[in-house]
């Protein structure tokens, strides 16, 4: 019998969505010792669905139709005291950001316990023993130290590790894992693709697990849903899956993921170069009352180099530094010593007035299109706001604006429109625009593809290439992803703790990495076997 | 943590010698001479020039400075135009009432206003929610001494359950004490419910959206102890700050509540105080509550700590 069976699923969303059904008649499988992936861009409904198998659905989306067995009953059909006894115990559910999940005010022993206090009869003494032992097995270092932790006290793997501890605690049949690992590291989401599949492996647990990542899918599964607006359009085994999709959204989805091979452009041609930095630092101080200090060096000896018409990617782990390079670059905050020299001008210690004229030639696009377009201000406005505070005149500015929407590929008639009114590939554009509406020599992409599609992220990677090209601008593109990095970059730098640890043409780092870390980077990233982009 | 605490304190000290220098100046500056009516109406401006010189009124406004600060470092308050008593004295006397109503009200508010809040949050949207909401748009609105006159007629005059007014000493028995302030206490604390009830609304709310509460309930955690343990300990940090900021509200409330109720505590001293133009008191009870409003808030900041782990000054 399979653990779970998911027959003719339908789960109605509220009138006046852009869908009547989150999702529509969906039946599959997981078996005892299974691991099978669900996968689909946002919007495809697969939290919708693993929500409703945990039975945590609100009342607005209700399940209309078809039954969730779980290890033979009808949990679809089950009334809240009866889910209450089968969550924890009998399934369990491991999410996408283990930092909001967790409670922050309750140290991560006590919230184990609560499990184990509402599920079992165990004494006090029983229940810590029980705890200390799950939390050794999810190979938590000191786990007496850890269970007396806070949340916050505990790095993003531990506080995942500390996650599926209590999920796994009482050995349920079914975990359904939400994108375990997307707000993760590399380096960590390989150990906790790796936790999980152990675990997985020892105890016989079923696995459901969702994601939006090809490369994890070709790490973990056994077996491959694919979900498009909340109908299944695929199910098989992972390499029939991967390798021969049958469905023409199950072709794009996987040809849209970008390879580990660098593009092999060439990146040569004697330009000026647009930025350098010299031994560029910034050090934060944290200053104690009775003087105790701390010295954080986010960036050490950072010297890079811009040509125009060029892509420098720099490449690391968060925490690495990578995103305050940005900012030094753009005098978002002021570096603690080296130079920024824009054209042969030094600019890291310019007062406000001496940079204002030169602010607008370097331009930068944030991460995420949804929070850095003020949802107060149409399309129109904020892509003319910038050339309007430099004294554009403002006809001249629409008229500019309406060329820049063509060029990011935007109906220029959306312009009087308000952000929320697209969606997050078409928001990034909008900023694209933005940046361009300055007419910057320098364009820096602060992780700008990381929160988007797959589908849509190669639209935007492209649409940046295009935009280089054409514009002969220089580009600072700072990610996470090597792939994405792989993708679009000339030069590659590769930050570590705030150093660059790897320098070079991205084609040379790409092919022989020397910096170990470098080498553990390309180790992690998921699914690194698996020829994508090719299918 | 003694450090962080320490440290807390040390921080109070610059805030009370503001306190106190505006304490000094905004009488010194206010017009009317204290020398006069300490004098009476029938006085010569010898004496009057004499009782100045008494008081060191005479004394540039520094040196006045300097000797009244000797003095209140060192617990002297002076001695009261009007009662002819230190006023510390005086403050001793009326704080019980005062101190009892207070205590009373805040902790009749906050049992009743920090429940009510949860439960509108967790039913948002509801009968529930919206009663209290319109129930808490009443509590602001309706003047203090118009609830105080409303609740006298109905319970103490219509159907005599309680007393009229006045005030029964704790040592004279806590049934008779309780009796007298109970309506002084209902009615101090509307303001109050529908204040801390609002704020607790809105923050269990925020917190019953984030995503622990999706991992209690995943973890088969009864509706209460989620609400509980996890919305509410999760809301605590803005719910005591404006319990926090009630205390310091409190403080014009007890004065108009003790004078409808003819309860001799501070509110009432403060009052015939400034008529009275009796500047020692008016001094003394400024300070006395700032000194209490800023150990409230040096509490509140310190409860931080305890609820939010993540906080550290």
């Amino acid at each position: 019998m399979s653990v779970l069976e998911v027959r003719g699923l339908t789960i109605a969303l509220p009138p006046g969505g852009d869908r009547r059904e989150a999702a529509a008649n969906v039946s599959f499988t997981v078996d005892r010792g299974e691991i099978v992936c669900l996968v689909g861009e946002s919007g495809s409904g697969k939290s919708v669905i693993a929500q409703a198998i945990m039975g945590l659905l609100p009342a607005t989306l209700p399940v209309t139709a078809g039954e969730i067995l779980l290890e033979g009953e009808d949990v679809a059909r089950a009334g809240a005291p009866r889910l209450r006894q089968l969550r924890a115990s009998r399934m369990s559910m491991i999410f996408q950001e283990p930092m909001t999940a967790l409670n922050p005010v309750m140290t991560c022993g006590d919230q184990i316990d609560e499990v184990l206090r509402e599920h079992t009869q165990l004494t006090a003494a029983e229940r810590r023993g029980k705890i200390l032992d799950i939390v050794r097995e999810v190979a938590l270092p000191e786990p007496e130290r850890i269970v007396a932790s806070y949340p916050h006290q505990l790095s993003g793997g531990q506080r995942q590790r500390i996650m599926i501890a209590m999920a796994l605690v009482l050995e349920p049949a079914l975990l359904i894992a939400d994108e375990p690992t997307t707000a993760l590291d590399v380096t960590t989401q390989a150990q906790i693709l790796k936790l999980i599949q152990d675990l997985q492996k020892r105890h016989g647990t079923g696995v459901l697990f969702i994601t939006h990542d090809f490369g994890v899918v070709a790490d973990v599964a056994h077996r491959v849903a694919v979900l498009r607006l909340g109908k299944l359009v695929e199910l098989g085994g992972k390499d029939e899956v991967l390798k021969r999709p049958r469905h023409d959204y199950t072709r794009m989805l996987i040809g849209a993921v970008p390879t580990l091979q660098p593009h092999g452009r060439s990146a040569e041609g004697a330009t000026e170069p647009v930025l350098r930095t010299v031994d560029l630092c910034k050090t934060y101080h944290d200053r104690g009352w009775f003087g105790r200090r701390r010295e954080v060096n986010a960036v050490q000896d950072v010297s890079i180099e811009i040509r125009r018409g060029q892509t420098l990617g720099i490449v690391g782990e968060s925490g690495s530094g990578k995103s305050t390079v940005a900012r030094c670059i753009i005098r978002l905050i002021d570096p603690t010593s080296g130079e920024v020299r824009l054209h042969g001008v030094d600019i890291a210690r310019m007062s406000a007035a001496e940079l204002r004229p030169l602010r607008r030639r370097v331009q930068i696009v944030f991460q995420d299109p949804y929070r850095s377009l003020n949802p107060r201000r149409t399309v129109l406005e904020a892509v003319i706001e910038g050339p309007l505070n430099y004294g554009v005149p403002r006809h001249q500015a629409i008229e500019r604006a309406r060329e820049l929407m063509e060029l990011v590929r935007m109906d220029p008639g959306s312009m009087s429109r308000y952000p929320h009114q697209f969606s997050g590939g078409q928001r990034q554009r909008i900023c694209i625009a933005r940046a361009l509406a300055q007419e910057p020599e320098l364009l820096i992409a602060d992780e700008a593809v990381s929160a988007l599609d797959v589908s849509v992220q190669a639209q935007v990677l492209e649409l940046l290439e295009d935009i280089r090209t054409r514009l002969n601008l220089a580009m600072l593109f700072i990610t996470h992803d090597l792939r994405v990095a792989a993708q679009i970059c000339d030069h590659v730098a590769v930050m570590s703790q705030g150093r660059i640890v790897e320098y070079g043409p991205a084609a040379e780092v790409f092919a022989t990495p020397r910096h170990e870390y470098t080498r553990a980077l390309f180790e992690a990233a998921p699914g690194r076997d698996f020829a994508f982009g090719a299918a | 943590m003694l450090n962080f605490i320490a440290r807390r304190v040390l921080a109070t000290v610059p805030v009370l010698a503001i306190v106190a220098v505006l304490v000094f100046l905004l009488l010194r500056l206010t017009p009317g001479d204290p020398a006069a009516i300490l004098a009476g109406d029938a006085a010569s401006a010898d004496q009057i020039a004499r009782i100045r010189i008494e008081l060191g009124l005479d004394q540039p406004i520094l040196v006045q400075f300097g000797i009244w600060l000797g003095h209140m470092l060192t617990g002297n308050l002076g001695e009261s135009f009007y009662y002819k008593v230190q006023v510390t004295e005086l403050i001793a006397q009326r704080l019980e009432p005062t101190l009892s109503l207070a205590a009373l009200t805040i902790v009749f508010a906050v049992l009743v206003s920090v429940p009510l809040g949860a439960i509108a949050a967790w039913r948002f949207g509801g009968w529930f929610d919206r009663a209290l909401m319109g129930f808490s748009v009443l509590g602001f609105s309706i003047p203090v001494f118009v609830l105080a006159y409303i609740l006298i007629w109905i319970v103490s005059l219509k159907l005599g359950w309680l007393p009229v007014q006045g005030y029964k000493r704790f040592a004279d028995g806590a049934g008779p004490w309780l009796q007298h302030l109970i309506l002084p206490s209902i009615t101090l604390s509307v303001i109050f419910i529908a204040l801390i009830a609002r704020v607790t609304r809105a923050s269990v709310l925020e917190a019953l959206g984030e995503d622990y509460i999706r991992t209690a309930r995943a973890k088969g955690l009864p509706e209460l102890r989620v609400l509980v343990r996890h919305a509410v300990a999760n809301a605590a940090v803005p719910i005591v700050t404006v319990i926090g900021i009630g205390i310091a509200l409190l403080i014009g409330g007890v004065v108009v509540t003790e004078s409808v109720y003819a309860i001799p505590g501070l509110g009432r001293l403060t009052v015939d105080a400034v008529l009275s133009r009796d500047f020692p008191t008016i001094q003394g009870v400024i300070l006395f509550f700032s000194v209490v409003y800023v150990l409230v808030n040096l509490l509140v900041d310190l409860s931080y700590v305890f609820l939010d782990p993540r906080i550290r000054y």
